[in-house]
């Protein structure tokens, strides 16, 4: 049995004019436009013949870009909004965790509150009472529960949203991206909420940015873009394919921020690059400019320029210079760094005892990086020419910048080869879909 | 729409607990608290008896005492007047509800009016204490209308609610009109001095729908001998019932619109 069906479902927002907005009654009145300017003069299509069952007791996950339909397809089966186009049904209760504590009143007591809201959501006062304690438990809020909610801190509303919400036992749960609630354990109590709502048969429908909370609840992933379905099938399938158009998407994004035509590969101009200053960490470039570095490019081990690498991947950072004033006084540096700042990795010729004999007209420098192992996340460069004393010639400091993309969500900044056993009476399995993944990610960014 | 109009039966207690959370809330922080819904409307009323009585000294003669004649309509006009000003934001300050949640959007300014109805009856005491302190005689037969005027002017307030509950999330300048209107509204409604044939404006005066209300109030409250203004007020009830289908009619056709619009 399909606990949620939709076919064709189309969504169109309406868009009205200035004109429109501004119109006021009585002009409407006496012009009789009333009902035609309720009309709309521009529409926009959320979400565009979206066809698509859930069965009973399955946990669908959409995920998407910002502004590809998700929410709005969440809506829809919430039954918030109406389809424009097409029907839709879903079976059973209906509970939706779109906005938490969306129905709360500042002034009054949190109990009072959960009452109310679990009224809202369709519970009756004698099934709040019954669950009254299991949900302030859950929400961590005994101390604070008959204070008006207007003194509770965003954590402790959105935590005790969540708990109401979440004890209407729905028969289908709609979330939209909620796990951003509170610290770590409550994350995960609300996945083990989750988890044991898959247990007892509940049919889920999930949206989030999160792909890896994707692969671990979902049994089916829709993808959706521009409203339409780009793609629907296996989550570790469908969420590889959205990786790479995204990473695509960035790989875009990341050249045009270094000045790099993807095309012809034009010179990079650093002064004019202005990225927001990170802390204590400052971009800039300075120096007498006698050796000059005057092209920085990032390689694959194919030679192609890139800015998205998965971890474990090789990187070359390869240096164009021109000299000035010939001189055998003179060190190349490497520095990377996160993006909040902090040296992940530095060296130059000098620590590594190579000695300079020469450096006049034009040369190349390059440094391999092998097995770049390191965390999800942006990384900076700094790359410097400078002499033996550490006065610079030419010092690029955090102009350039790379990503990592990596499906395990570890932390760090470091992934040092590893691999877990275990033994005795313990036993961990990975799931299926996930693979092999304890050394490095085999992906294709 | 019928269909929509039986589910609402089905929302009571959720009505019922959000009138609730609206009287709770509105003085929550304040020293007097609760007591405020006793000291508005004396404190209303102590504004106009001063205004007309020594200020413009036009306190009509054959009205003694002025004060309960004027208690008499100020109180349910309170109720109307307040209940259309607020219901007319209610969807507006109310939107996260609708649109973050399946929530049925005629319950807010259905809990406007009924939140306003209590305060109307919180008010009933101090009027009874006015017109016991000057020894005024209430007859039973006369007090049997209270029920059906206070359900004709419900009635009334309800349909004029939805409807501009609606309207008001698509022209927002409603809001502003409406508050001069009531003004107005107020001054059109034979509140502050008598319906008489004096002013030569009866035929006008007939055309408001608060009048006939204020006049039966007054009527049983106030005069004395039998209620004349019944059959008005019953004309008037068919009237509202009509205005209540109308008003939800509207309110449902644009009901699909809310969740985009607030």
């Amino acid at each position: 049995m399909n606990a949620i069906t939709l076919a064709h479902v189309t969504k169109i927002y309406q868009r009205y004019s200035r004109r429109r907005q501004f119109a006021t009654l009585k002009s409407a009145l006496l012009s009789g436009s009333l009902i035609r300017d309720l009309r709309p003069d521009d529409t926009f299509a959320a979400v565009r013949d979206v066809s698509l069952t859930v069965p009973k007791g399955r946990t669908l996950g959409v995920i998407g870009r910002n502004g590809s339909g998700k929410s709005t397809l969440l809506k829809l089966v919430a039954g918030i909004t109406k389809p424009s186009d097409g029907h839709l049904s879903v079976e059973g209760r209906i509970s939706a965790l779109i906005e938490l504590g969306a129905g709360f009143h500042p002034e009054i007591s949190g109990r009072e509150n959960v009452f109310i809201n679990g009224i809202m959501l369709g519970l009756t006062k004698k099934e709040i009472a019954r669950r009254f304690d299991e949900i302030v438990e859950f929400a961590e809020m005994r101390e604070f529960i008959d204070a008006p909610v207007k003194n509770y801190s965003s954590g402790m509303y959105m935590r005790l949203g969540f708990a109401v919400a979440i004890h209407v036992d729905p028969d289908v749960l709609l979330v939209d991206e909620v796990l951003a609630v509170g610290d770590e354990g409550f994350t995960h109590k609300c996945l083990d909420k989750f988890a044991e709502f898959k247990r007892r048969g509940k049919t889920i429908l999930l949206v989030t940015h999160s792909l890896g909370l994707v692969e671990r609840m979902c049994d089916q992933v829709l993808w959706l873009r521009h409203g339409r379905v780009a793609e629907r099938g296996d989550p570790k399938r469908v969420v590889d394919s959205y990786l790479t158009h995204v990473a695509g998407g960035e790989e875009m994004l990341l050249s045009r921020e270094h000045g790099v035509d993807h095309a012809g590969g034009t010179a990079p101009q650093p002064e004019t690059i202005a990225a927001p200053p990170r802390g204590g960490y400052r971009e800039g470039r300075w120096g007498s400019r006698e050796i000059e570095i005057s092209r920085v490019r990032l390689l694959d081990d194919r030679g192609r320029e890139r800015h998205v690498y998965a971890s474990g991947e090789t990187l070359r950072i390869a240096l164009d210079v021109r000299v000035s004033e010939p001189t055998i006084d003179f060190v190349f540096g490497v520095g990377v760094f996160s993006a909040d700042g902090v040296s992940v990795y530095g060296t130059n010729t000098e620590i590594e005892s190579y000695l300079p004999r020469a450096a006049r007209g034009e040369g190349q420098v390059s440094l391999l990086l092998e097995d770049l192992r390191l965390v999800e996340g942006t990384y900076l460069l700094d790359v410097a020419a400078h002499k033996r004393d550490g006065t610079p010639y030419d010092y690029h400091r955090g102009l350039y910048s790379f990503r990592i993309k990596s499906r395990v969500k570890d932390v760090g900044v470091y992934r040092p080869l590893h691999r877990w056993s275990f033994e005795g009476g313990l036993e961990l399995s990975l799931p299926e879909t996930r693979g092999e993944l304890d050394l490095h990610d085999e992906e294709e960014v | 729409m019928l269909h929509n109009l039986v589910r609402l039966v089905r929302y009571r207690g959720l009505i019922q607990s959000l009138v609730a959370r609206e009287l709770k809330a509105r003085y929550r922080g304040s020293v007097l608290g609760f007591f405020w819904s006793f000291i508005n409307p004396l404190l209303l009323l102590l504004v106009y008896s001063v205004v007309f009585k020594y200020f413009l000294k036009r306190a009509p003669d054959d009205l003694p005492p002025y004060e309960v004649f004027l208690f008499c309509g100020l109180l349910p006009w309170t109720w109307f007047s307040s209940s259309l000003l607020e219901a007319s934001g209610s969807l507006i300050s109310g939107g996260n509800l609708i649109k973050k949640v399946l929530f049925p959007a005629e319950v807010l300014p259905i809990v406007t009016v009924l939140a306003n109805m209590v305060h109307f009856f919180l008010g009933l005491p101090i009027l009874l204490l006015f017109i016991l302190y000057n020894r005024m005689p209430l007859h039973f037969s006369e007090l049997a209308w209270f029920p059906v005027v206070v359900l004709v002017q419900l009635v009334l307030t309800l349909g004029f609610a939805l409807l501009l509950s609606a309207l008001t999330v698509h022209f927002r300048d409603l809001r502003d009109i409406l508050s001069n209107l009531v003004t107005f509204w107020f001054f059109a409604t034979p509140i502050i001095y008598r319906y008489t044939d004096d002013l030569g404006l009866m035929q006008w005066l007939n055309l408001n729908p608060f009048t006939h209300i204020a006049i039966t109030y007054q009527e049983i409250l106030y005069f004395p001998g039998p209620v004349g203004h019944g059959f008005w007020l019953l004309v008037l009830g068919a009237i509202a019932i009509a205005l209540f289908l109308f008003g939800y009619f509207v309110f449902d056709r644009l009901r699909d619109t809310f969740a985009e619009e607030v």
